[in-house]
């Protein structure tokens, strides 16, 4: 059976983590196992835990009253589940279900943000493998919103 | 494969052999000559559409029809397209080309096609005549992103190419609907999820522009070089022959050294706002 820290060297998102730092994250994380349809978390609940996928897909959706939940993204295999754990007030904004059997590695973010707080080093490291993922989602985001297939 | 300067502004007289309704707004026409044979063409080529009494506009080939027709697929935007795709079967159509430049062959390498919305048009012939000859390239895969499910271009065929073992095909919508099981956010996110050799890969994308310019660098980022890199351009092309200036890109013409382009030859130019 693979160590946890293994496990997060072989995700992209984690490729080229030195020993010490990946034994730093594995230290916050466990591994996990959701069905398809169950839900990884919920908006408005604390964000304590953020997810990386190791297999299958994630849907993050949102709730309008007497609406089914509409789905805005679609997350697959290597790739990040949740930001709001990053910035105050650490509440997610919207819901995160599995849409398909998934593996994922779970990380207890009160514990990664104090390792941060304690070693700027290696927070600074994390910032720099998280800010570019959120970016990308920021900038996917805006041309999902230029609706660019709209009739002419 | 360029019809003759002499001819080119003839248009051949063509019959609507079949229409076959793909989206609401959205048909393709089975164009078949009036007499004789329709003159080759390759995958990323278009023609210039005459709709009498209407006017004329440039559609890509999307397809080579078994009878030695020409597939038009043609969606309803201005007068044009719309007298265009309101045509009954057996309706007379002018039609000149084909025009411009196809997609390269890629024989030997990894192929990624990215499309976007009616973009997968122009490229379902390169895509038909890969999986054709399926043998002589690497991996293959198709990346195509639409707005909504309810408006899939070529669903039947989309699900054709799904079924097969040999080929990574990923669909996603930018909006879903409660229907939807599939992925949802744009093209461009697919790519870091598909399997290619960025160094021996080829790139063919078409859609709206500013999706282009996202999948550029999404491709960039997988470490596919910009000469691996084609993009099928569109601007308002009227005669096709570099005569009149309508479709002038920088220092090019699309209608002659388009509209597929290879990225690093007008990158600098790709993102240049034009008056």
């Amino acid at each position: 059976m693979k160590s946890l820290d293994s496990l997060l060297r072989e995700l992209p998102f984690f490729a080229g983590l030195d020993e010490e730092h990946a034994r730093l994250i594995a230290g916050c994380a466990r591994n996990c196992r959701f069905e398809a349809g169950q839900y990884l978390f919920h908006e408005g609940d604390p964000a304590d835990e953020f997810f990386l996928i190791r297999e299958g897909r994630v849907a993050l959706d949102v709730v309008a009253p007497g609406q089914d939940p509409i789905v805005f993204s679609t997350l697959g295999e290597g790739e990040v589940v949740g930001a709001s754990w990053l910035v105050p007030p650490y509440r997610w904004m919207f819901d995160a279900r599995a849409a398909s059997p998934t593996h994922a590695l779970g990380i207890d973010a009160a514990c990664l943000r104090r390792k941060c707080e304690e070693d700027h080093d290696f927070g600074y490291l994390m910032m720099k493998r998280f800010l570019p993922v959120f970016v990308k989602r920021l900038h996917a985001t805006r041309l999902q919103m230029f609706d660019v297939y709209r009739r002419g | 494969m360029a019809v003759s300067r002499q001819n080119a502004l003839v248009p051949a007289l063509y019959r609507v052999g079949e229409v076959y309704r793909e989206l609401p707004d959205t048909v393709t026409l089975r164009l078949v000559p009036e007499s004789g044979r329709r003159p080759p063409c390759a995958p990323g080529q278009f023609n210039m559409l005459y709709a009498f009494g209407v006017g004329e506009i440039a559609i890509s080939i999307s397809g080579e029809a078994a009878d030695e027709g020409f597939l038009h697929t043609v969606r309803e935007v201005g007068a044009v397209s719309t007298a265009l795709a309101r045509l009954a079967v057996g309706a007379s159509v002018g039609v000149r080309g084909p025009y411009g430049t196809g997609w390269p062959a890629a024989q030997g390498a990894d192929v990624i096609f990215v499309a976007g919305g009616l973009g997968l048009a122009p490229l379902r012939p390169a895509i038909r005549r890969v999986l054709a000859e399926r043998r002589h390239y690497g991996r293959v895969a198709i990346l195509f992103g639409t707005r909504h499910p309810a408006e899939m271009l070529y669903r039947q065929e989309l699900e054709q190419w799904r079924r097969r073992l040999d080929v990574d095909v990923s669909v996603t919508v930018d909006h879903a609907d409660t229907l939807w099981h599939g992925n949802v956010g744009v093209v461009p996110a697919l790519i870091p999820r598909a399997t290619f050799d960025p160094n021996n890969s080829v790139a063919l994308v078409c859609g709206p522009e500013v999706m282009m310019r996202f999948t550029v660098s999404a491709l960039r980022e997988a470490g596919v070089p910009d000469e691996r890199v084609y993009l099928s351009m569109e601007r308002n092309m009227k005669c096709a022959t570099g005569l009149c200036g309508h479709c002038q890109f920088g220092p090019e013409f699309i209608c002659m050294t388009g509209p597929v382009m290879r990225f690093d030859r007008i990158a600098s130019l790709f993102s240049t706002r034009e008056a």
